[in-house]
């Protein structure tokens, strides 16, 4: 028998009320539309789309930070659902947030941040030695423990962030956009890093990015995410190669690219006012896909 | 732990001192509000007539007007005022410092409480609130005196009982704005505790606005107390107290100005510090939601 998949997400929904006057419900917004996917130990899986195309809801139902609407997650073939808050359901999946400057606590050290799994997971050992321990991991001096947030420039923050999420050793790191907020060329550094460690500790990543180009070395599989339902996925190369889906051909049409040739398999894709469809435009063109979906 | 560290510790240190230090109003505040404190605490050893704190009575001084023997003149029993000026600083301080240690904790808590976990906690410890933040605390301590009797620890009962509601609503809606924080979400996420999550990450970036409303407040809490005593509702006789003795000497305006006139620019002048410190502090923490 084969060990389940680290991560399935069965059918999985969010839908949010949208209140109008006096707390009525004038309509809702279907954040995450019915999605299903599996990740198997060890792998990358990179999760694509814009802005509002859900994919942080999902993370976030991951974290238990949101309840789902309908479906189910399962961590190692177990539903995780009503139990999302347990420590047991911590300790197998991590998160790191787009945003280091936000995710870390300005008012504490990076000691002190790291030190807080170790402390509501009441690690063994010395806590002290073992924050040494991960910082190392991400590469960072120890004497980096007595410092404040703001002394660390953005990708030392997120190598904090990083150090963080691995302190109870995670099977499954959720990774929300973790190099958006990060120049250039820190991105690939950061990205080094977490390549290194998914293979020296045996971990999965759920890889959230709206960057198609991060993904391209970095995943196996893609999912690509458009208004909270997964239009496209597959092998890395096979979306990359012969993108199926409008939407995934617009997404990679915005990849930056280096040689002729693969100038010349760019995809055309019409803009809107030259620019890439807005969420509200993505919205009118669903709306549009619904109506040729009830024509035929 | 490394020396660089240590050292941007104390640049950072010496920069807010810096900024401080620039503040003119700030710095009168924090001398007004130093000065102060030292002299209530070392009222026994500097003023000219310690003995006079209590019930002396020397007719042949009594309504002298300020000279170099009584820098203050004195009073109708011939009491020396600069003495019990001095004394009744402690009776202000203490006053605001009793209030203000009931106040801040049962505050800050109620309002982290409520701001971080909403729904009908937040209903409840608001309402109420609200409705404390309705009654003005003199009518409470009149209330407060009425029923039980016209002494300190009363008047500082009946402030306490009401008091704790402003830092409630400034600790609720800083904790409003943190609670979606990333930083807040990335602690539970990590499956730190909720005491730990209020208290750890929460409230150490409350730190600064409770610094500048404590000082705010503490000049408001001298004032009302010295309101109280003037209508006799404070300590009694013949302990000093400033408002005490502004009350007194009122009744021998203005011919003997200096028995109210002094006592009165005593409770000025230290309100004022705390305020100018307040205000220097929030300019120095960058504060906004403080009032």
């Amino acid at each position: 028998m084969t060990a389940p998949p680290v991560l399935e997400l069965r059918d999985l929904r969010k839908v949010f009320p949208v209140k109008g006057s006096f707390g009525r419900v004038t309509g809702e917004v279907r954040a995450v539309d019915g999605v299903s996917l599996t990740i198997p130990q060890g792998q990358v899986y990179g999760l694509a789309g814009e802005s509002g195309s859900g994919k942080s809801t999902i993370a976030r139902m991951i974290m238990g930070l949101a309840e789902p609407t309908s479906g189910d997650i399962l961590l190692d073939g177990v539903s995780i659902l009503g139990r999302q808050a347990s420590l047991a359901h911590r300790q197998r999946v991590q998160m790191v947030f787009q945003n280091p400057g936000a995710s870390l606590n300005p008012r504490r050290t990076v000691g002190q941040s790291i030190r807080v799994p170790l402390d509501a997971h009441g690690a063994s050992g010395d806590r002290r030695r073992r924050v040494g321990d991960l910082l190392d991991m991400v590469q960072l001096p120890r004497h980096f423990a007595d410092r404040y947030p703001h002394e660390l420039s953005g990708g030392q923050k997120q190598r904090v962030a990083i150090a963080r999420a691995l302190a109870v050793e995670p099977r499954l790191l959720v990774l929300d956009e973790p190099t958006s907020a990060l120049d250039v060329s820190v991105q690939a550094r950061v990205i080094e890093l977490l390549e290194s460690l998914v293979a020296d500790l045996g971990l999965t990543y759920l890889f959230i990015s709206h960057d198609l180009s991060l993904m391209r070395n970095f995943a196996q599989t893609v999912g690509v995410l458009y208004l909270g339902k997964i239009v496209e996925t597959g092998p890395v190369a096979q979306v990359f190669r012969a993108p199926q889906h409008d939407y995934t051909r617009l997404l990679l049409a915005s990849v930056p690219v280096i040689s002729a040739e693969e100038e010349a398999m760019r995809p055309v894709i019409p803009l809107i006012n030259g620019e890439i469809p807005t969420a509200e435009d993505l919205l009118a063109l669903r709306e549009q896909a619904n109506l040729k979906e009830a024509k035929t | 732990m490394s020396l660089g560290t240590e050292q941007e510790a104390l640049s950072n240190a010496w920069q807010n001192w810096f900024r401080f230090s620039r503040n003119p109003t700030a710095v009168i505040g924090a001398i007004i509000v130093i000065t102060g404190v030292m002299l209530a605490i070392l009222a026994p050893y500097i003023t000219p007539y310690p003995d006079h704190v209590g019930a002396v009575v020397d007719f042949r001084n009594r309504h002298q007007p300020p000279s170099a023997d009584h820098w203050f003149g004195t009073d109708n029993v011939g009491r020396d005022i600069f003495t019990r000026v001095i004394f009744g600083l402690r009776i202000s301080l203490l006053l605001a410092v009793v209030v203000l240690s009931i106040a801040i904790p049962v505050g800050v808590i109620l309002g982290l409480l409520a701001g971080y976990f909403g729904g009908w906690v937040e209903v409840v410890i608001m309402r109420i609130t609200d409705i404390a933040l309705a009654i003005p605390p003199l009518v409470m301590a009149l209330a407060v005196a009425a029923v039980l009797s016209p002494s300190l620890v009363n008047s500082m009962l009946a402030i306490s009982l009401l008091w704790w509601t402003w830092h409630t609503r400034l600790i609720y809606s800083i904790t409003r704005q943190l609670r979606t924080q990333e930083f807040v979400e990335a602690a539970e996420t990590l499956g730190a505790s909720k005491a730990h999550i209020l208290f750890r990450e929460i409230l150490p970036n409350c730190v600064s606005a409770i610094a500048v409303k404590t000082s705010l407040d503490a000049g408001f809490v001298i004032l009302i107390g010295a309101a109280l005593s003037f209508l006799g509702l404070g300590i009694q006789p013949p302990t000093p107290d400033l408002g005490t003795m502004v009350a007194q000497g009122a009744s021998f305006l203005p011919d003997y100005w200096w028995q109210s006139v002094l006592p009165g620019s005593a409770i000025l002048i230290l309100a004022l510090g705390f305020n100018l410190l307040g205000d220097g502090l929030r300019d120095l923490f960058d504060v906004e939601d403080v009032r």
